[in-house]
C-alpha cells in the first residue's frame, strides 16, 4: 500500500507542475501581459512604454524563468531602476531589497497579490475556497445518501412500480439545468409574489416575507438553514439524478449475479440480501461517479453562486478570469488540479477497499 | 415436519409443468415431469442443454424468476406441497433443509465478503446461532470438505482460492445446515478432470456421511454412473426414461437413451472402424416442439400414425426396478440389435513431415500486484517443447488448465512469438514471425477452429459473407462470383444447406455456428487445422457429428490435424497421437494407444482415472490427485508434477524435488519424462479395464 501511495504521490506532483505549467504560458502570453500593462500602468501607455512596463515588472524572461520564479525554485528578479530605487519579486510591503529572500514562489508561501481583490492570493483564495467547501460539504451530505437510496431502491426490483417513478425522478432532476431548477425552486419557495410563501404569509405561519432566502450572501457569514437550503438543493438535485442512475445501473446488475441467488437460495431474507450481499458490490461503480462530482462541483458551482449571489471559489474564478488576474487565475487553477487529483487518489484507494478483488498486492 | 416419515420419498415431483410467459407467448419449458427421490438416494438429471433439467431443479427451490411459473402439477419435499408455499415459509426451507450447489463456484460466492462471513450466514439464520459458533462450526465443515488450513480460508475472499477450493466452500456452504436434500446443479462441469474427481468422491462421501438425498443434474453420463444410484433422462422438456442407473445403462428402453449412448465416445469406439453414431436433425425449439413424442422427428424407430398421433405418456417398464419410458413402442424395439455402423473407413497413413518444433520455450514476464509493485515475475508457459506431425495425422494436445496447450496454439499461429526454439512449418521457420508478417499463403496453410462457436462470428455480418470474406483474405477465387461459388461449395463441406448462406449466426445452433467456424478455416485450403476444444461448448450428440465432419474433411484434404482437449474419451477416440502436457512440460508423448495403456506417466494415469466413463462394463482403479496444479508463476522445483504424484516415494533420494526429469524414450518411440526407473514404469497396470461380458 504505501509504495503504490508514494508512487501515487509522485505522479500527482508531476501532473501538477505539468498543468499548472500549461495554465501559466497560458496565462502569460503577451496580450495578457499587455492588458496586464494597461491596467495596472497606464491604459494611455504607448507600446513602447508598455514592453519596458512588462520587462520592470518582472514579466520579461524567458517562460520557464518565469514558471521557476512563481514556483520558488529560481530566484526572484531583482531590478534598480534609473532612479536608484529597487524593486523585485520578493521585495513587497515591508521587506526591504537588503532582507528579500532569494526566492518567493508559491513553495515559500508567496502566491502574489490579486490585482482584483487588491491583497495576497492567498488570502482571497482560502476564504473563497471555505466558503464553497461549506457549499459543498453541504451538497455532498444531502446528495450522496439520498441518490444512493434512490439507487437502490430502484435498482433491487428492476422494472417495479418504485424503480419506474424513481428512475423518472431521476432522469428528471438530471436533465433539468441547474440554471433552470435554481430558478424554480426560488420562484416555489423564495418569491414573496409567486409560489408557496405568499400562502405561508398570509396565513401567518412564517414570519418573514418569503419561506426561504432567495440570496446565499447572509451565508458567507453565518450558515442557516434558511439561507444554505436552495442553493444546495439546485447543485445536488442534478448530482441526484446522475449519481442514483449509476447506482440504479450497478444495483441492477449486481442483482442478476449469481451470488445473490445464492444468498437468495440460502434462505436469506430479502432485505438482508440488499444490505449484506447486494450493496457493497453495488457500491463499487458509483463511489468512482461520487468521487468525481467534488472537481465538478469546486467549478460546477460557478453558476449556482451566481444565481444566489454567494461568493465563492466558482465566483472567484470568473471574476480572476474576467479581469485578467493572472496570480489568482494561477492560483484557483492549481488548487482545482489539487482538489482533482487528490479526490481521485482518494477514490482509487477507497476502491480497493470497496473491492477486495483488487487488494493484492 | 415433524409428521414426516422416512420410508417416504424426501422429494416428490408429480406432473410438474413449468412455462416462461414472454410478451410474445407461453414458453412451456417443461412438460409432465415426475420423479421421487427417496431418503438417502442419489437421484440424476440428465439431457442436453435447453432440455429442461435446470429449471426443475430451480422450481424445487421455488426459483423461477419473474416469468417462470409453475403451470400445473405439484412438488412434494417431506409432504409438504412446495408449489403453494409463501415466501417465509420458503425461506425456512431453502438453505436449511433443501440446499444447492452451482455450476460456477466464483460467481456463486459473494467476491466482496469473507469466505468464513459467507458460510456462517446460514446457520445464523436457520439456527439463530451465535456468530462465534457458527464461525466454529464452518471451520469444522471446511475441513470436512477437506480443504487445507481451515483458519486461513475462513478469513480469505473467494478470489483468493482455486476453483476446486471455491466449489468445495459452495459445497460447505450447503452442508452448514445439514440438509435433506442437496440440490447439484452441473457442480464439476467448470472444473478440471482431476479436480472433478476429488469432488465427486467428496460428494459421494458426504452423502453416505449425512445420509443427505441428491438431485445430481449433469450432462455427462460417465458421472451419473459414477454419483448416483437412479437417474431420469430428459429431453426437450420432458422425462423420457427413468429407472435404476444400471439398468437404465445396460437395458435402456427409450429410442434417445439409445442414441445418446452410441454418440459418446465409449472406450472401443474408433474413428475408423467403430465411428461414433450422430443423432440427425436438431433439438426442437420450445415453441417448435412436434406433436405426439417430442424425439419422432430425430428417431430411429418413428412410425407415422402412432407416434405423431397421441401424447406419450410414461409407460412402466414391468420387471424392472422402477422403470419407465415414454416410448408408445418400446416393447416392439429389439433393444439388443446392434447398432448399424456407419461408414467404415481406411486409416490413412501418415504423410510427410508438415510440422517440427524444437525445444520451444515461451516466458511471459508479469509484474505482479494491483498496484503494479513487486518484482517482475516470469511465466514459464512452455518449457521446450519438441514433436513433429505430419499429413492427414490427428495429434491430440492434452492437459488441464493451466498447462500451457493453448499458449503453445498461440505461438504456432502467430498469435505470440516464442521465447527460443524452432518451430519449422512446411519448409519455413514460423517461431519468431508474428502472424501479420507471414505470408497470405502461410497463413491460409495454418489455420484454427475456436472452442466458443457463440464468440468467434462476427453477430452483424451473415455466415455467406463471413466465409467470403476469409476467401477474400486468403486471395482465394478469381472474382467475386468465383468466391460466393467456393462459399456455398464450402457450406456443402460442412453439411449446411446452402440457405443458411443469407442467415446471421445468431440464427444458427451452436453445432451450425462451430460448422460455419470449420468452413471458414477451410476456406483457404488449410494444411495444418489448431482444433482449440471444438466441441467442449457442444451438446453430446451435436458433438459426434462435429466430430465426424472434421474427420472426414480431414481424410479428403490430408489435414493434419492438432486437437487440443482435455477430454480423454474424445481424444482416444479421434486421435493418432496423444501429446500430455503438465505446467507447460510435455510430460507423455506417444500413440494413442501407448498413451491409454500402461506404462503411463503417473500424471497420465491420474487423469485417465479421473474421466467418468458411462459405460457398467469398466472398472476403473481410483486414483485422487491432491490439491491443485501449482502456478505457473511459481512452478515447484524439479519434476513439474512432483507435488501431487503419487509415486514419487518410489524415485531414490530427492530427485523429483530437486532435478528435472530427462526425456525416456521407450519401445515404439513413447516418450515420458519420469524418473521411475523402466522396470517401475513396466510394472504399472491398466488404469481402465473393460469387463469381459
Amino acid at each position: 500500500m504505501l509504495p503504490f501511495l508514494l508512487r501515487r504521490v509522485g505522479v500527482m506532483i508531476l501532473t501538477a507542475l505539468t498543468l499548472s505549467f500549461v495554465v501559466f504560458c497560458l496565462t502569460n502570453l503577451a496580450p495578457n501581459l499587455e492588458k496586464l500593462a494597461r491596467t495596472e500602468g497606464s491604459v494611455r501607455m504607448s507600446d513602447d512604454a508598455v514592453l519596458s512596463w512588462i520587462e520592470n515588472n518582472g514579466h520579461g524572461g524567458s517562460m520557464v524563468m518565469r514558471y521557476g520564479q512563481w514556483l520558488g525554485v529560481a530566484p526572484g528578479w531583482v531590478r534598480t531602476d534609473d532612479k536608484g530605487v529597487t524593486r523585485g519579486r520578493c521585495i513587497q510591503g515591508a521587506v526591504t531589497a537588503e532582507s528579500a529572500p532569494r526566492f518567493c514562489g508559491i513553495l515559500q508561501g508567496d502566491w502574489g497579490t490579486s490585482t482584483v481583490f487588491r491583497e495576497p492570493v492567498i488570502k482571497t483564495v482560502s476564504e473563497k475556497l471555505s466558503s464553497t467547501a461549506w457549499l459543498m460539504l453541504w451538497v455532498m451530505l444531502v446528495m450522496v445518501p439520498v441518490s444512493l437510496i434512490i439507487g437502490v431502491l430502484s435498482g433491487m426490483r428492476e422494472g417495479s412500480r418504485t424503480d419506474r417513478v424513481l428512475s423518472t425522478f431521476a432522469i428528471a432532476t438530471t436533465a433539468t439545468p441547474e440554471y433552470v431548477s435554481g430558478v424554480i425552486l426560488v420562484v416555489i419557495f423564495a418569491s414573496a409574489t409567486t409560489g408557496i410563501s405568499p400562502i405561508l404569509a398570509e396565513w401567518g405561519w412564517i414570519s418573514g416575507r418569503t419561506l426561504f432566502l432567495g440570496t446565499a450572501t447572509s451565508a458567507i457569514d453565518k450558515i442557516t438553514f434558511w439561507n444554505f437550503a436552495l442553493p444546495v438543493m439546485t447543485i445536488a438535485l442534478y448530482g441526484i439524478g446522475y449519481i442514483a442512475r449509476m447506482t440504479r445501473a450497478s444495483m441492477t446488475e449486481v442483482m442478476t449475479q449469481q451470488y445473490i441467488r445464492t444468498a437468495r437460495l440460502k434462505g436469506v431474507a430479502f432485505h438482508q440480501v440488499i444490505l449484506k450481499h447486494a450493496l457493497r458490490n453495488a457500491l463499487i461503480a458509483p463511489f468512482t461517479v461520487i468521487m468525481l462530482q467534488f472537481p465538478w462541483l469546486l467549478n460546477g458551482v460557478v453558476i449556482v453562486e451566481t444565481l444566489f449571489n454567494y461568493k465563492g471559489f466558482g465566483w472567484t474564478l470568473v471574476q480572476a478570469a474576467g479581469n485578467n488576474d493572472i496570480q489568482l487565475l494561477l492560483a484557483c487553477s492549481v488548487v482545482a488540479v489539487f482538489v482533482v487529483l487528490v479526490t481521485q487518489l482518494i477514490s482509487d484507494v477507497g476502491y480497493v477497499f470497496l473491492n477486495p478483488r483488487i487488494r493484492l498486492s | 415436519m415433524t409428521d414426516w416419515d422416512p420410508s417416504k420419498p424426501i422429494l416428490e415431483i408429480e406432473n410438474l409443468s413449468i412455462s416462461f410467459f414472454t410478451r410474445l407467448r407461453e414458453i412451456p419449458a417443461v412438460m409432465d415431469f415426475s420423479c421421487t427421490v427417496m431418503a438417502g438416494e442419489a437421484m440424476g438429471l440428465v439431457g442436453e442443454s435447453g432440455c429442461g433439467k435446470s429449471t426443475v431443479a430451480l422450481a424445487v427451490m421455488r426459483d423461477l424468476g419473474k416469468n417462470g411459473r409453475i403451470v400445473s402439477g405439484s412438488i412434494k419435499f417431506k409432504g409438504r406441497d412446495l408449489t403453494h408455499m409463501n415466501d417465509e415459509d420458503l425461506r425456512q426451507i431453502r438453505g436449511s433443509e433443501i440446499a444447492m450447489i452451482y455450476q460456477e463456484p466464483m460467481a456463486s460466492l459473494n467476491p466482496a465478503m469473507r469466505v468464513g462471513d459467507q458460510l456462517a450466514e446460514v446457520p445464523m439464520i436457520h439456527q439463530g446461532m451465535t456468530r462465534a459458533d457458527a464461525l466454529k462450526l464452518a471451520r469444522q465443515i471446511i475441513a470436512d470438505v477437506r480443504l487445507p488450513d481451515p483458519d486461513r480460508i475462513l478469513r480469505a475472499y473467494p478470489h483468493q482460492l482455486s476453483g476446486g477450493q471455491q466449489q468445495r466452500i459452495v459445497i460447505a456452504m450447503a452442508l452448514m445446515a445439514k440438509p435433506a436434500l442437496l440440490i447439484l446443479d452441473e457442480p464439476t462441469t467448470a472444473l478440471d478432470v482431476t479436480v472433478e474427481a476429488g469432488i465427486v468422491d467428496l460428494v459421494k462421501d458426504l452423502g453416505t456421511k449425512y445420509g443427505t438425498s441428491m438431485l445430481f443434474i449433469s450432462h455427462n453420463l460417465g458421472l451419473i454412473l459414477d454419483v448416483c444410484d437412479r437417474l431420469c433422462v430428459m429431453y426437450s422438456g420432458e422425462a423420457v426414461e427413468t429407472g435404476n442407473v444400471i439398468e437404465v445403462f445396460d437395458k435402456m428402453r427409450h429410442p434417445y437413451t439409445q442414441a445418446l449412448f452410441r454418440s459418446i465416445p465409449l472406450p472401443g469406439a474408433d474413428k475408423n472402424t467403430h465411428p461414433l453414431i450422430a443423432i440427425p436433425g436438431n433439438f426442437p425449439l420450445p415453441h417448435e416442439r412436434p406433436p405426439g413424442c417430442n424425439f419422432g422427428p430425430r428417431c430411429d424407430y418413428f412410425r407415422d400414425g402412432l407416434c405423431n398421433a397421441q401424447e406419450v405418456p410414461m409407460l412402466a417398464v414391468p420387471g424392472h426396478d422402477r422403470h419407465a419410458t415414454r416410448c408408445l413402442r418400446w416393447s416392439e424395439i429389439d433393444w439388443d440389435a446392434p447398432a448399424k455402423i456407419g461408414k467404415v473407413t481406411e486409416k490413412l497413413p501418415p504423410g510427410r513431415l508438415v510440422l517440427k518444433m524444437e525445444d520451444l520455450k515461451k516466458y511471459y514476464s508479469v509484474s505482479a500486484g494491483a498496484f503494479g509493485g513487486g518484482a517482475e515475475k516470469v511465466v514459464k508457459a512452455n518449457e521446450s517443447l519438441s514433436f513433429e506431425a505430419h499429413e492427414n495425422e490427428t495429434l491430440a494436445i492434452v492437459g488441464e488448465s493451466g498447462c500451457g496447450k493453448s499458449t503453445f496454439a498461440k505461438v504456432l499461429m502467430g498469435l505470440e512469438t516464442a521465447t527460443s526454439g524452432q518451430i519449422m512449418l512446411f519448409d519455413e521457420n514460423v517461431q519468431d514471425t508474428p502472424i501479420e508478417a507471414r505470408h497470405t499463403d502461410t497463413v491460409s496453410k495454418l489455420q484454427m477452429v475456436f472452442q466458443n462457436p457463440f464468440d468467434t462470428l462476427n453477430p452483424s455480418m451473415t455466415v455467406g459473407r463471413q466465409i467470403i470474406r476469409a476467401l477474400e483474405i486468403f486471395q482465394k477465387g478469381k472474382d467475386d462470383a468465383d468466391r460466393v461459388e467456393r462459399m456455398l461449395t464450402l457450406l456443402d463441406m460442412v453439411k449446411l444447406p446452402r440457405a443458411f448462406a443469407e442467415r446471421m449466426p445468431r440464427q444458427l445452433s451452436g453445432g451450425q455456428k462451430q460448422r460455419v467456424g470449420i468452413a471458414r478455416a477451410f476456406a483457404g485450403g488449410a494444411k495444418v487445422v489448431v482444433a482449440d476444444e471444438p466441441v467442449s461448448a457442444l451438446d453430446v450428440s451435436v458433438q459426434a457429428a462435429v466430430t465426424d465432419l472434421l474427420m472426414d474433411i480431414q481424410r479428403e484434404n490430408h489435414t493434419t490435424l492438432l486437437f487440443i482437449s482435455h477430454d480423454l474419451s474424445i481424444v482416444r477416440y479421434l486421435s493418432d497421437r496423444v501429446m500430455v502436457m503438465y505446467l507447460g512440460h510435455v510430460v507423455e508423448l506417444g500413440t494413442t494407444d501407448q498413451v491409454f495403456a500402461p506404462p503411463y506417466h503417473p500424471y497420465t494415469e491420474a487423469l485417465l482415472s479421473a474421466v467418468p466413463i458411462a459405460d457398467t462394463r469398466v472398472k476403473k482403479r481410483r486414483i485422487v490427485l491432491e490439491g491443485d496444479i501449482p502456478s505457473a508463476m511459481n512452478p515447484p522445483p524439479g519434476c513439474p508434477f512432483q507435488t501431487r504424484c503419487r509415486w514419487k516415494s518410489q524415485v531414490p533420494g530427492n530427485l523429483c524435488d530437486t532435478v528435472l526429469p530427462p526425456v525416456q524414450v521407450l519401445a515404439g518411440g513413447h516418450q515420458i519424462k519420469c524418473h521411475l526407473s523402466e522396470e517401475q514404469l513396466a510394472a504399472m497396470e491398466p488404469v481402465i479395464t473393460i469387463a469381459a461380458e
